[in-house]
Order: C-alpha cells, then sequence, then structure tokens
C-alpha cells in the first residue's frame, strides 16, 4: 500500500510493523507526530499491540524502555535535539547493558540560539555512546531502516538509533510504500531476548563472560572491549538485515551509496535529506561536463572505514558537505572520514575539502540552506583550488554578509 | 512491653529473610538502619519481586552481589541498577515488561535513598506516581547523601550540620514534606515506618503488597556515619523519631484517607537532637 505521509508518520508505521510491546515517549518538536500516531494505534488495539506511556521527560522515556527492555520484550523511544540531550545518561547505560533498544531521532537544533531546525549535531554529539547510529535520506528509508534497525540491534544486542532530517523529512510529505506485515514478520520474527532480568530464584545471569551483561565479569575494560567488538561486527549484522531486506521487500540502503562515482574525479560526501539535494548539483554538474560523483553516507556508527577509504582512494578531491558542526574543530562527518584515511595510508588519499552549511535549515529568510547552487559552488570551488588549510569552509555565509575581513582573507566562508 | 527482647526476636531470626552475606556481615557502616529495614522489608515482602536500585547506601549492598543470596542454595535475587534519576521510570518500565510477559504477579521493588526520590529522581517518581504505574517505591530516608559522605539533600533537616553545610552554617531549610507529597498524588497507598517498630513496618509492606498501583513506603533509616551518633543508638534514634512526633508513623489511603499508627508519647523533641552530633554547631 502506497500513502503520501510524512516522515514522522513512516517511522510511526515502521514502529507499528515491527511490533515493539513497550513505547515510550515525550512529546518535544518534530518528533510528536510518531507518539501521536502510535497511541492512536495502541489505543485501538488493532493494528498495534503494545503499552504506549506518554512520560514526563525524555529522561524517562529511555528510562522506561530500557527497563522493559531489560526485562525481555522489544521497544521503541522517539526523540528530537534537547530530549536527545537529556537522554545522554541512559544513552550510555543502555548501549553499556546491551539493550536492544531502537530510537527515533529526528534530527533538530540544540539550543541556544533556540529554534526547531533541522541540524545532525544533536545525534552526532552522542557518538561515543554506543549507539548505533544510521541516517535516512527519505521518508521510504526511514519506515523501512526502522524495522532493519530492530533486525540489526536483536543480531548484536546494542541499540540503534535512526536519524533523519527535523522539518525537511518529518514534517514533509512523500509517497511512501507501507510493506504488508505478513512480510515484516518473516522479516523480524517475535522477538525472543538473548538475556533479560531473571525471574525469581534463578541463578545470578552474569557467572559467565559470554553472557550478558559481559561488564561486570570482565571489567571496564573487558566490557568496553566487548561493546568494542560487537560495534564492529554489526557492520556485518548491518550487511546481512539489509541483504535479506533486499530480498524481501526489493529495496535497500547500503552503509555507503555511490552515485555517479564511477569515473569522478572530484566526490561529494553528504548525510541526511541534503543527499538528494546534492544529486542535483551534482547532476547539473555533469551536465557541464565535470566528472563529479556522490557518496551517500547512510551509516555512522559504526563508521563505515573500509568502504569509504575504498569509494574515496583514487580521486582527486573529495568534498565533504554537511549540517553539523563542533565547534573549532568543524564537521564531524569530515572529522571521521579523515580519521579513516589517516592511518590507512598505503593508498593514495585526496586533500578533503569540509564545508559546514544550512544548520538551522532554511526556514528563517536570514539561514543559508543548503541547495544544488551551493553544492555546486562548493565543488567547483575545490575543483579550482589548492587544498585548503583549514578543517572548515563555512558554505552560504559570504553572500550573506557574514564573518569578518580575517575570515574573508583565510578564506573561511564560500 | 520489653522493647529490646521484642526487637532482639526479630532480628535474630533470618529464616525467612533473603539478606545473607555469605562471609558473615554487610558492608554497611556498624548500626546501619538500611540494611535493618532491608531485611525487615525482605521478611515482609516475601518471594517473586524484582528490585530496582540505584546509587546510595543500598549500592553497597546490592553492587556486590555475592552479599544478596536467597536462603542458602545459591540462588540471586534479581536486581537491576538503575540511573540514580530513573528509579522510579525504570521500575515501571520493567512492569511493563513482566505484565507483557505474563509475569505479572512479580512484584516490581524501587529500593531507593533518599537522595534518589527526593531530589534527582523526584521527577520522574512524582510522574511514575500521577500515571499510577503498579510498583512499590520504598524510600530509605538517612537524611543526606550519605554514600557519598553526607551532603545535603531535600531531606535533610533543617538546623543539620552535612558535608556541604558546614558548621557554623546548618541548613536553614525545611525537610520536603515527602509522604504528604506522595499522598497528594492520590496514590492508593503511602505509609510511613522507621526500624524501631517491625511489626509496623511488615505490615504496611504486606498491606502495600496487596494493593494494585502505586505505593510509597518512607522510612526513616538513621545513620550514624552522618547523623554523629554512637551506632548502638539506631534503634532508639528510630524510636524517638517517632514518639518526639519528628516523623509519625501513618499511612493514607488513596490519598485522603488517614490512619496514625501509634500515637506518639509525646517526648520532647530536644531528646531526639541531643544525641545526634549534626545538631551541634
Amino acid at each position: 500500500m502506497k500513502k503520501v505521509i510524512s516522515g514522522n508518520e513512516a517511522a510511526a508505521y515502521g514502529v507499528m510493523l515491527s511490533r515493539p510491546k513497550v513505547i515510550c515517549a515525550y512529546p518535544i518538536s518534530p518528533q510528536s507526530r510518531i507518539p501521536e500516531l502510535l497511541s492512536e494505534w495502541c489505543a485501538q488495539g488493532l493494528l498495534l499491540k503494545a503499552k504506549f506511556v506518554n512520560v514526563d521527560s525524555e529522561t524517562t522515556a529511555l528510562a522506561y524502555v530500557m527497563a522493559a527492555s531489560a526485562g525481555g520484550v522489544r521497544v521503541f523511544a522517539a526523540t528530537s535535539s534537547q530530549g536527545l540531550a537529556l537522554m545522554h545518561e541512559q544513552l550510555h547505560w543502555s548501549a553499556g547493558a546491551r539493550l536492544p533498544i531502537v530510537l527515533a531521532n529526528v534530527n533538530r537544533q540544540l539550543y541556544w540560539p533556540g529554534g526547531v531546525g533541522c541540524d545532525q549535531s544533536d545525534s552526532l554529539s552522542q557518538r561515543d555512546t554506543g549507539w548505533l547510529q544510521l541516517y535516512c535520506e527519505s521518508n521510504q528509508e526511514i519506515l523501512d531502516t526502522i524495522i532493519q534497525a530492530y533486525k540489526i540491534a536483536e543480531l548484536v544486542s546494542l541499540p540503534v538509533m535512526v536519524c533523519f532530517d527535523g522539518i525537511y523529512l518529518s514534517y514533509l510529505q512523500e509517497g511512501t510504500e507501507i510493506p504488508e506485515q505478513e512480510l515484516v514478520d518473516e522479516y523480524l520474527p517475535p522477538y525472543e531476548p538473548k538475556f533479560r532480568i531473571p525471574r525469581w530464584g534463578a541463578k545470578l545471569y552474569f557467572k559467565h563472560p559470554s553472557e550478558f551483561p559481559p561488564e561486570l565479569s570482565l571489567g571496564l575494560t573487558g566490557a568496553r572491549y566487548e561493546m568494542h567488538k560487537w560495534e564492529t561486527k554489526s557492520m556485518d549484522a548491518f550487511l546481512a538485515a539489509d541483504e535479506e531486506f533486499q530480498r524481501l521487500f526489493g529495496r535497500g540502503y547500503p552503509a555507503v551509496e555511490e552515485y555517479k562515482c564511477g569515473d569522478a574525479d572530484v566526490v561529494v560526501v553528504i548525510s541526511g535529506s541534503a543527499v538528494g539535494t546534492g544529486k542535483t548539483g551534482v547532476d547539473k554538474l555533469r551536465q557541464k561536463g565535470h566528472k563529479v560523483g556522490l557518496v551517500k553516507l547512510k551509516m555512522f556508527r559504526p563508521f563505515p572505514r573500509e568502504l569509504i577509504r575504498r569509494v574515496l582512494a583514487g580521486r582527486k578531491k573529495v568534498v565533504v558537505i554537511e549540517r553539523d558542526f563542533s565547534p573549532a574543530v568543524g564537521g564531524i562527518f569530515c572529522q571521521e572520514i579523515k580519521a579513516a584515511l589517516y592511518g590507512n595510508m598505503t593508498r593514495d588519499f585526496p586533500p578533503i575539502y569540509g564545508f559546514v552549511s544550512g544548520l538551522g535549515g532554511g526556514l528563517i529568510p536570514h539561514q543559508a540552506d543548503i541547495t544544488p547552487q551551493l553544492i555546486e559552488k562548493a565543488i567547483l570551488y575545490a575543483l579550482t583550488s589548492e587544498p585548503p588549510t583549514q578543517d572548515v569552509i563555512w558554505l552560504g555565509l559570504k553572500e550573506r554578509g557574514g564573518g569578518d575581513e580575517y575570515d574573508r582573507n583565510a578564506i573561511k566562508l564560500l | 512491653m520489653n522493647m529490646t527482647g521484642t526487637l532482639l526476636n526479630y532480628y535474630s531470626k533470618r529464616d525467612e529473610e533473603y539478606i545473607h552475606p555469605p562471609r558473615g556481615g554487610l558492608s554497611t557502616c556498624p548500626g546501619c538502619a538500611m540494611a535493618l529495614a532491608l531485611r525487615l522489608f525482605s521478611r515482609g515482602i516475601g518471594e517473586n519481586v524484582v528490585f530496582v536500585s540505584t546509587m546510595g547506601c543500598a549500592m553497597v549492598v546490592a553492587v556486590g552481589p555475592e552479599l544478596i543470596t536467597k536462603k542458602r542454595d545459591g540462588e540471586y535475587i534479581p536486581w537491576i541498577f538503575s540511573p540514580f534519576g530513573s528509579t522510579a521510570s525504570c521500575g515501571a518500565g520493567l512492569k511493563a515488561a513482566l505484565m507483557d510477559r505474563g509475569e505479572a504477579e512479580t512484584e516490581v521493588v524501587v529500593w531507593a535513598g533518599d537522595g534518589a526520590a527526593f531530589d534527582i529522581g523526584y521527577g520522574g517518581l512524582s510522574a511514575a506516581a500521577e500515571r499510577n504505574e503498579d510498583i512499590l517505591y520504598v524510600c530509605y530516608d538517612n537524611e543526606s547523601y550519605q554514600n557519598t559522605g553526607n551532603q545535603r539533600s531535600s531531606a535533610t533537616p533543617w538546623g543539620a550540620i552535612t558535608t556541604t553545610n558546614p558548621a557554623p552554617t546548618p541548613k536553614t531549610e525545611r525537610k520536603k514534606a515527602m509522604a504528604q507529597l506522595m499522598a497528594d498524588h492520590r496514590i492508593p497507598y503511602g505509609a510511613t515506618s522507621t526500624v524501631a517498630y517491625p511489626e509496623d513496618f511488615m505490615n504496611k509492606v504486606r498491606k502495600a503488597k496487596g494493593i494494585k498501583g502505586f505505593r510509597f513506603l518512607h522510612i526513616l533509616t538513621p545513620c550514624p556515619t552522618g547523623w554523629l551518633y554512637p551506632s548502638e543508638l539506631t534503634i532508639k534514634l528510630s524510636r524517638l523519631a517517632v514518639d518526639t512526633k519528628i516523623f509519625p508513623l501513618f499511612e493514607v489511603e488513596d490519598g485522603t484517607t488517614f490512619t496514625i499508627n501509634r500515637e506518639p508519647e509525646g517526648i520532647p523533641v530536644e531528646e531526639y537532637i541531643k544525641i545526634q552530633g549534626r545538631f551541634k554547631l
């Protein structure tokens, strides 16, 4: 069945089809439609037989589903920006306890300054919590990724965060294929926990390091080693989950997707809803005879190092355009890409041009959004300029009169 | 009534308890009322329980898993450890999972100190009470952050010295009226108790177990280490707290029906205050 739905609704459909038993959320903008729809379906009890709880805070939302997951049921929670920040303690906690929770995060700016604009920094700044992170480009991908996320989470006993851009995806509607329940049931059988809180009188559950949670018997270093190992293994789980999904549903989503990269000298790397914008920019440059391509990064944790190395090796230049920011450093994806390439210098890696743009989106007139024109501009700049000496170039700010004389001299603005 | 004899009788029986340190002795401070409260509680609540606990003095009992055994057969009491501010939320979430798995008869008990209940977890506690989650929340109240060395909490009484209200500047604010606040959420059952009245304590535990919905037990647990008194006076202080009307024993049903369980003797408050070093400037 195909429906025109928003990203929030797509997420809710993905959740419904995955049949969680406990769902918690706090109504935070711009994701409120997810809990609204889920609570509606839970109340009707036809499409979804689960306990929906509208809780008092994000801290409670994640703590609630965390304990429910430890109790042995499939769970879901949704949040955004400030809410995710408030969950920070529980994010570490749940990943450390190796609980297969799926959380939808609608990427939105963190205060201050205030607003509900799109910015991926909220989830990217949670990168060290141990959660797997997947970013979506379209509403269809949101729906499908939620279902896949349960598969991956339950394979490796780690929580998965499904991230999608606030406003651009959360509010905007697209034609979205809603899969048949039977097919999803085949893909995602009823949940049987690998580990759960024991029942009364049971033997203690952390007697052996191979049992959950490994933390307690191996000490912190051992526990983190286990987590690292399973985070790394989750790449295989992701590939297996996507392969099976493709087989059943006829569509899939690579961790690193190539677009017109075959003969490309310059490759632009983008993640999230701006990927489509990027493809338009690339198409226009192709029409003008430039050999450019695009790489879409779906996976952020674990970071697909080897795939990135493979796709970027041998290019003349790499451009990273992103809607997130780490102060005094620059784009977060860009840092990760550089880190993936360094330490593997046996291959010929290209210079990287890191651009930050469109923070907060283009809802407010004075804010610069990521447009095909800006993407063209960034790629053309990379084509014609020496490798940058700075980590970040602020894309779209110059034409709005931002920055001072120092910035302009240092070409930090474009 | 020979109170000492009666109490010894209570505290020397261990058969129905499940706090059995295999190497003898708990890792709490000598004279810890929380440890006594946990023992009494285990006898009142019976079997088929899952504990949710968090940072606090109970941690030294809960985290060392070898300390908590069920009877003598090496089986363990299920405990989960919650973030400091999420005790009630975790208890409620766990109960939701058990309900779904057809284990509704398992009682979820939150065992939390005053820091977790009065301060950092109050939002979640209030919300769980408002949602009438089917859990039994026990707050052992030693009137400050004793596990981290006696820092002020909103359970610390007026006039007490803590390490963050050092002499000569004792706390100048009142203690939060927790049992009253919980009652005002109109929860099905709320009660106060101390370890000096074990029968009252266990009756309330048993009564709470028989009620559905959110139940709150507020246990005053004197702390020799933080309150600065000789450890053998824990029971005496627990009794004086009641009989000086500092901490009356009462229960509240549906937030409206109050019952005083023991008419205080009306001993002057001074008797309670003067044996504690924390009130001396």
